[in-house]
């Protein structure tokens, strides 16, 4: 049972039910902020600098991008896979911390959902796009057909991939939708025009708000999260077995699948971490989003970055420990050495040495350092991304084959236009979809309350 | 599957030998695997139904979308040698003055889509060089001369004859000069057709002409041996070969007949158990060079140094001295003992333009005895058979203000002259001036008429490279364009009608015929002659007398020249030569074999010298005030040097020549009328600017991996598998999840020779012919994105000075445990039961995992669409560049991966024609694009699984290994260890134990 005396109250300032209602839909009703038009411009600048770019690498090849015929992937899989980590922490967050019943996500996870639904949208884009001939991409589906027994590769790597994100996909977006239920039906009770009303209405799904109801969508929402539990570590995992199972020195490591589930988790809660910090400070809903939330993803942060560090060291260790020539290249002449020294240490530092700030309690309940830190968490895991993609390739086993990589500026449009893609919904989210879920909020409402007789 | 299970277990039970029977049948079975299912499908009803049901379909969706209508219209009357669908070869000779091949042509529906060598070739013996391959593509180059043309202007040959005549006639009787400017003329009926033209006009002065000649070798052998040729050059009988700059593997006078003879004593597969030791002393780094055992960077005008020092020193040896003979700049004793330990057996060559030179190395040869034994004067060549003194004589007659007239004929001064300026000045005042040319080049525009000349794959023609050794040209498609032979220009212009065909049958009647001991009639005997491609008489022997004269003569004027000033030095590349076929793009994209810059010459200078003057790669110098070029970093340059490949800069030579690199040609110098190969550097500037170079290989070390293992001769002796130690220990260590691979009937396989790969690129533009291989051009080639299917890797040992060099050619290694194939999602790339790894482009979507997962890195992505495509203007954007393309492969769509398929359209083939002979399919009879290419027969491609196959046999070599064995992909592809004759111990492991 959570104690308020040793925890501190999860909501701040005395609320009752309807105070908790009228704050978290208040940004849904009456006229938008001003900067809430600018943000939602830029986002769809940036939005479209990314469909041109889209447009150039259909309609003319992927010739347009910087890859060549030995760093076959670049800033594609970069992203994809960043998208995809960062796509991580919402499901992470509400799952885990449903089953460990962790009262203090309620504020959170909302948000982090649907950041994890954008993301994996912006994550899709890319390996649809990489291929070189997209428009034959349902090829990758496994569906009868009338060319003999013309089946897809079931031992390729990509494609686990497709049906691990296809299925992590899907099982989030039920999983957020379904959890949205109660509160559409909030709105929709509160609503004062007759089209607001039928278009939450229909989103709401007929919520009565009924005991049955409750009890049907307490059990659901832990049998999703049972599902997404076992997928959250699963995509990711199958993610990095597009690096393991292939030759390539530096990607043929078994260490691949947990070092890239806690790596996604790692850049998903500091993503998380960012945009609650934006959200509090613009909507100001600070007393739902209380510094006390933020300290306890610090805290987290501080202890996977220690993972991190250990996964990076024990990478460098067995590529030593095996003897392996290859093995040995990539790590030092290419990475902590070499050419691609930069790179390494930058995410070295972010990731791993950076985090290690957040011991002190001074740094960890200041909002500008952990606005600061979490966004070198993320610079930090997108250099990881380029470490392993990039540098095992430019210098694999033919020195004859060795080469470099730059991206150019369509690959960096498309990276732009998903930061603008991912930056439209979540603004879009904010205004049409309440924030914070109030429903489970009210659920806590009462351990604010001191516990009495004891 | 199943029988097969019972059958293995009934042997085991029973102890029972294999049937053999039952095994050949089983053979055969995978010979005939192409199922005759669907031919004998029974005309059901359903059946019906289901072909209308497509059919209609098919056509509907034919008709929704548009697309152009091309129209292909069946023969009315078929011509009788002309199968659909099937190709007829042809034999023919490649001749262009200054190189000469014997060659098949491969003629499919009416049009020559491929060339590959001649085997009945005493000559070339098969082999080809990428110029030969690439030629069949100049055919269709859009920049051909198409119409005869008069000042600009396109008339009528019959206007062109009457005009010409006219004039020819009106000089020769003025007493004026006709100047008749070619190339060597080697061919009997030419030459016939040309003293037909001196009848009829008395005045012809007959010039020939090459923009890189010998005639420093003629002319001193005219002086020391009284015979004005080059003899022909016993590579095979030499023990000890010297070179002093003549890169004979690669461009020096006749690379295709030296290179064969040369690695004829460099192999170790046929049992033999010695090899010929190499010393060259070079400029810069050549193949010839990276194959040398011994080389020693020297400065091209130090050759005549260390000929001098080198000959003193071994006449002293003799006992007859030889005073007043400056030292040489490098050390040459362990030359002097090495030539002195085999007279008889040793060759020594130069390819330099300057008499001292060539007298020297006579002077040496004869010391030694070789004249005889390794040069033999009896069967001299006749290709670049040419005196420069001769073109300079010419000028002075154009000077002499008396009419002149001038026909050009494929040659094309005012580019590769030195002093165009001055033959451009002269021709001006010509009082005719006619050129035949089969393609657009930059003296066009000074002429007044054009004559059009066939291309050689048009022509009629007959061939005398060496003496007795004759071959014939003939035509293996109509004229594309208004053109005409040559000899039939002049045949006409002496009032003779006669086509040249029916000119060179009479002079093959009455000069050949007669010479050979044939006993068929002369038709029987010229059908077999135009079959074969080549007939060799008996050769009578010469006796020649050496004159020492002359050698004493010149060596009190051997004086060291100033040491102050930086050498300009040129050479002829590999790809352009001497720049006449600079318009094809296949060999403006063929990578330099040693600095893998492709589309652009460089100036190559040493990493020292680099360093001193602060250049980096791709830094542009200014040199002579006169031309800017990237710097290329060599190793092995000579340290006071800067090479510089000739060829290049063309300004009027059509869309691909044009405004690739720069033209040397005008830095070089005349001494003595003749061309010298080196120049002083009179001043040189960095512009500051840097350049990025496109580059096929960038990286040039192995990095202490055994990716290409060596071995001295005498370690080899010793333990034949002391290059390739790890192959037994991995075959041992490693262990497999999946079941090893089986196969029945057909694994095929390749070994590839180290000692035999000069890294020439023939097999780059065999490929590149066969398979319908993109060209990208120069930003995509700097992106890395060079499309082609095998390429030669060229490493360098640790000494950058003058560093050991390594050759690989690398293509798709047909991994029975291929990475690549499993990580494909969409299952486009899989193995055949016969070993190969496919693509099956309709299927490949473009993930390009199979590329990153490719450890040989040897898969090619099509980022653009690279035919029909603007962007890319080269032959596969026009419809008459595309004629070249092979039907039996399918052109690559954008997006899909494509690679090395072990030429599986050419084993189809085979295994077809084997069907209808019903007998089982020997590797003898099949070949992969780079293996008929091939020189010097380096690769070699087979059935692993037939027990007599050169393959089988070389796996079992305990010089093979594969390359990367340790990640246990089953490569098919082996290679034989590279194993050198040094003479000391001084080989410093590269890509030595990488467990160390």
């Amino acid at each position: 049972m959570y104690k308020t005396e040793v925890r501190g109250t999860l909501i701040h300032g005395d609320k009752d039910y309807k105070q908790i209602s009228t704050d978290i839909i208040q940004p849904m009703e009456g006229k938008p902020p001003l900067w809430w038009f600018i943000a939602l411009a830029i986002a769809l600048i940036a939005a479209s600098v990314g469909v041109w770019a889209i447009f150039v690498t259909v309609s003319i090849g992927i010739g347009t991008w910087g890859l060549n015929n030995s760093v076959a992937w670049g800033w594609e899989i970069i992203n994809f896979v960043w998208w995809i980590g960062i796509g991580h922490a919402g499901t992470a967050f509400s799952i885990f911390l449903l089953i460990l019943r962790q009262k203090w996500r309620t504020s959170i996870n909302r948000a982090a959902e649907a950041m994890t639904v954008f993301a994996v949208i912006c994550a899709a884009i890319f390996p649809a796009l990489h291929m070189g001939r997209v428009w034959l991409a349902f090829y990758i589906i496994p569906y009868p057909n009338t060319r003999g027994p013309l089946w897809v590769n079931y031992n390729s790597p990509l494609f686990w991939d497709f049906a691990a994100i296809s299925s992590y996909l899907l099982i989030s977006a039920s999983f957020w939708y379904l959890g949205m239920l109660p509160d559409f039906a909030t709105i929709r009770d509160r609503a004062t025009n007759k089209l607001k009303k039928a278009v939450y209405g229909f989103l709401a799904m007929g919520w009565t708000g009924s005991t049955h109801n409750w009890l049907r969508y307490e059990s659901l929402a832990f049998v999703l999260g049972g599902i997404a539990a076992v997928l959250v570590v699963s995509v990711h995992s199958i993610v990095s077995t597009d690096f393991a199972v292939s030759v390539e020195p530096g990607w043929h490591a078994t260490i691949f699948p947990p070092y890239f589930v806690v790596g996604a988790i790692f850049s998903g809660f500091a993503m998380v971490m960012t945009l609650m910090i934006i959200i509090r400070k613009l909507y100001k809903l600070a007393d739902y989003i209380t510094d006390s939330h933020l300290i306890a993803v610090a805290k987290i942060l501080t202890f996977i970055s220690l993972i991190m560090g250990t996964a990076y060291l024990t990478e460098v260790f067995i590529a030593w420990y095996s003897g392996s020539n290859y093995e040995l290249h990539t790590f030092f002449k290419a990475r902590i050495f070499g050419t691609y020294a930069f790179e390494f240490w930058a995410m070295f530092i972010c990731n791993a040495i950076i985090p290690q700030l957040f011991w002190f309690k001074k740094i960890r309940s200041n909002i500008w350092w952990m606005f600061a830190i979490s966004l070198f968490i993320n610079l930090g895991m997108w250099y990881e991304r380029f470490n392993i993609v990039v540098t095992s390739l430019a210098q694999d086993y033919l020195p004859s084959s060795w080469t470099t990589y730059d991206p150019t500026i369509v690959e960096i449009g498309i990276y732009v236009g998903t930061i603008g893609i991912f930056s439209v919904g979540v603004l879009l989210f904010f205004r049409y979809v309440p924030m914070i879920a109030i429903s489970e909020v009210k659920s806590v409402l009462k351990l604010n309350k001191k516990s009495k007789g004891h | 599957m199943e029988t097969k299970y019972w059958r293995s277990i009934n042997e085991l039970q029973n102890g029972k030998p294999i049937d053999h029977e039952k095994e050949e049948s089983q053979h055969k079975k995978a010979v005939f695997s192409l199922s005759n299912k669907e031919l004998n499908t029974p005309s059901s009803r359903r059946n019906f139904l289901k072909f209308m049901g497509f059919s209609i379909s098919a056509a509907s969706l034919a008709a929704a979308c548009e697309r152009p209508v091309q129209k292909a219209i069946p023969f009315l009357i078929k011509p009788e040698e002309i199968i659909p669908g099937k190709s007829s070869f042809y034999a023919s000779t490649y001749m262009d003055g200054s190189d000469y091949c014997s060659i098949l042509v491969k003629v499919r529906d009416g049009r020559p889509i491929k060339i590959e060598g001649n085997e009945l070739s005493p000559i070339t013996k098969g082999g080809t060089s990428a110029r030969v391959q690439a030629s069949v593509l100049s055919l269709y180059d859009s920049a051909r001369m198409q119409e005869p043309m008069k000042e600009g202007k396109q008339i009528t040959w019959e206007q062109l004859d009457k005009e010409v005549v006219a004039k020819l006639q009106e000089i020769d009787k003025a007493g004026g000069t006709i100047n008749l400017v070619t190339k060597t003329v080697y061919s009997p009926s030419t030459q016939a057709a040309i003293d037909q033209f001196k009848r009829t006009y008395p005045s012809l002065n007959h010039v020939t002409y090459e923009p890189i000649s010998a005639s420093a070798v003629i002319e001193a052998n005219g002086r020391s041996f009284g015979s004005l040729t080059v003899p022909d050059y016993k590579f095979e009988e030499a023990d000890l070969v010297v070179g002093f700059n003549a890169d004979f593997l690669g461009t020096w006078i006749f690379p295709l007949n030296y290179a064969p003879r040369y690695i004829q004593r460099r192999k170790l597969t046929e049992g033999q158990k010695s090899m010929s030791h190499h010393i060259q002393f070079e400029t810069t780094l050549t193949i010839t060079g990276s194959k040398a055992d011994k080389r020693v960077p020297i400065r091209a005008a130090d050759e005549k140094l260390v000929l001098a020092a080198t000959y003193a020193k071994l006449a002293a040896k003799f006992g007859s001295s030889v005073s007043n003979v400056p030292a040489s700049p490098v050390e040459v004793d362990f030359l002097v003992e090495e030539l002195y330990n085999n007279q008889k057996k040793s060759i020594v060559v130069s390819g330099s333009n300057e008499l001292e030179c060539q007298l020297l190395v006579n002077a040496i040869n004869q010391l030694l005895g070789n004249v005889g034994t390794t040069i033999d004067f009896s069967a001299p060549l006749h290709i670049r058979k040419n005196k420069d003194s001769d073109f300079a004589a010419f000028l002075d007659v154009l000077n002499s203000g008396k009419p002149q007239a001038v026909i050009l004929y494929q040659v094309n001064p005012v580019y590769d002259y030195p002093d165009s300026n001055r033959f451009v000045e002269l021709l001006k005042k010509a009082n005719l001036s006619v050129g035949i040319f089969d393609h657009d080049n930059e003296t066009v525009t000074s002429l007044q008429y054009i004559a059009p000349a066939h291309h050689f794959l048009e022509s009629w023609n007959d061939a005398e490279p060496r003496t007795g050794s004759l071959s014939i040209a003939q035509p293996v498609i109509q004229n594309i364009f208004n053109t005409r032979h040559f000899q039939e220009n002049l045949l006409k212009w002496s009032g003779n009608n006669q086509t040249y065909y029916d000119f060179i049958k009479a002079t093959w009647l009455t000069g050949i015929y007669p010479k050979s001991d044939s006993l068929a009639s002369f038709e029987t005997f010229w059908t077999k002659a135009v079959q074969d491609g080549v007939v060799q008489l008996k050769a009578s022997p010469v006796s020649i007398s050496y004159d020492s004269g002359a050698v004493t003569e010149i060596l009190p004027a051997i004086k060291p020249a100033s040491k102050e000033m930086l050498e300009l030095h040129f050479y002829e590349s590999i790809s352009i030569g001497n720049g006449a076929q600079a318009n094809n793009p296949w060999l403006q994209e063929l990578p330099d074999p040693i600095s893998k810059v492709t589309w652009e010459n460089y100036a190559a200078v040493s990493p020292k010298l680099a360093q001193e003057k602060g250049w980096k790669e791709g830094s542009v110098i200014t040199i002579n005030k006169k031309i800017n070029l990237p710097v290329v970093i060599q190793p092995g340059q000579n340290y006071d040097t800067i090479s510089i490949a000739l060829g290049y800069g063309h300004t009027s030579m059509g869309k691909v020549a044009n405004g690739t690199g720069v033209n040397a040609y005008q830095l070089q110098k005349l001494a003595n009328s003749r061309v010298m190969y080196f120049a002083p550097v009179e001043s040189y500037t960095a512009t500051g600017e840097v350049v990025k170079l496109a580059q096929t290989q960038e990286h040039d070390y192995m990095e202490g991996r055994p990716i290409v293992r060596e071995t001295t001769l005498k370690n080899y002796l010793k333990d034949p598998a002391s290059g390739s130690k790890h192959q037994h220990e991995f075959d041992k260590q490693y262990r497999s999840l999946y079941d090893e691979p089986k196969y029945d009937g057909y694994h095929w396989g390749m070994s590839i020779d180290l000692n035999s790969c000069i890294g020439c690129g023939a097999c780059i533009i065999g490929c590149q012919s066969e398979n319908n291989i993109p060209v990208v051009g120069k930003k995509q080639v700097a992106l890395r994105r060079v499309m082609h299917w095998i390429r030669i890797d060229r490493y360098y040992s640790e000494n950058p000075e003058n560093p050991r060099v390594f050759f690989q050619p690398m293509t798709c290694q047909h991994c029975d445990h291929a990475p690549c194939e499993n990580v494909c999602p969409v299952s486009a790339t899989n193995h055949s039961n016969e070993g190969l790894s496919q693509m099956a482009y309709n299927r490949c979507v473009g993930t390009k995992y199979c590329i990153n997962n490719c450890p040989y890195k040897v898969r090619k992505f099509n980022w653009y669409r690279y035919t029909t495509n603007k962007a890319f203007d080269f032959n596969m954007n026009e419809d008459l560049g595309r004629l070249v393309l092979n039907p039996d492969v399918t052109v690559r769509e954008r997006g899909v991966v494509e690679k090395c398929t072990f030429c599986v359209q050419r084993i189809q083939e085979k295994k077809l024609n084997a069907k209808l002979e019903n007998k089982p399919l020997k590797d003898i009879d099949l070949l992969t694009a780079c293996a008929q290419a091939c020189p010097t027969r380096a690769i070699k491609f087979g059935n692993t699984l037939d027990k007599e196959s050169i393959v089988s046999r070389l796996e079992k070599d305990p010089r093979n290994y594969h390359v990367l064995e340790e990640l246990h992909t089953l490569p098919s592809i082996g290679y034989l260890t590279l194993v050198r004759n040094m003479k000391d111990d001084e080989m410093a492991p590269v890509g030595g134990d990488h467990h160390s």
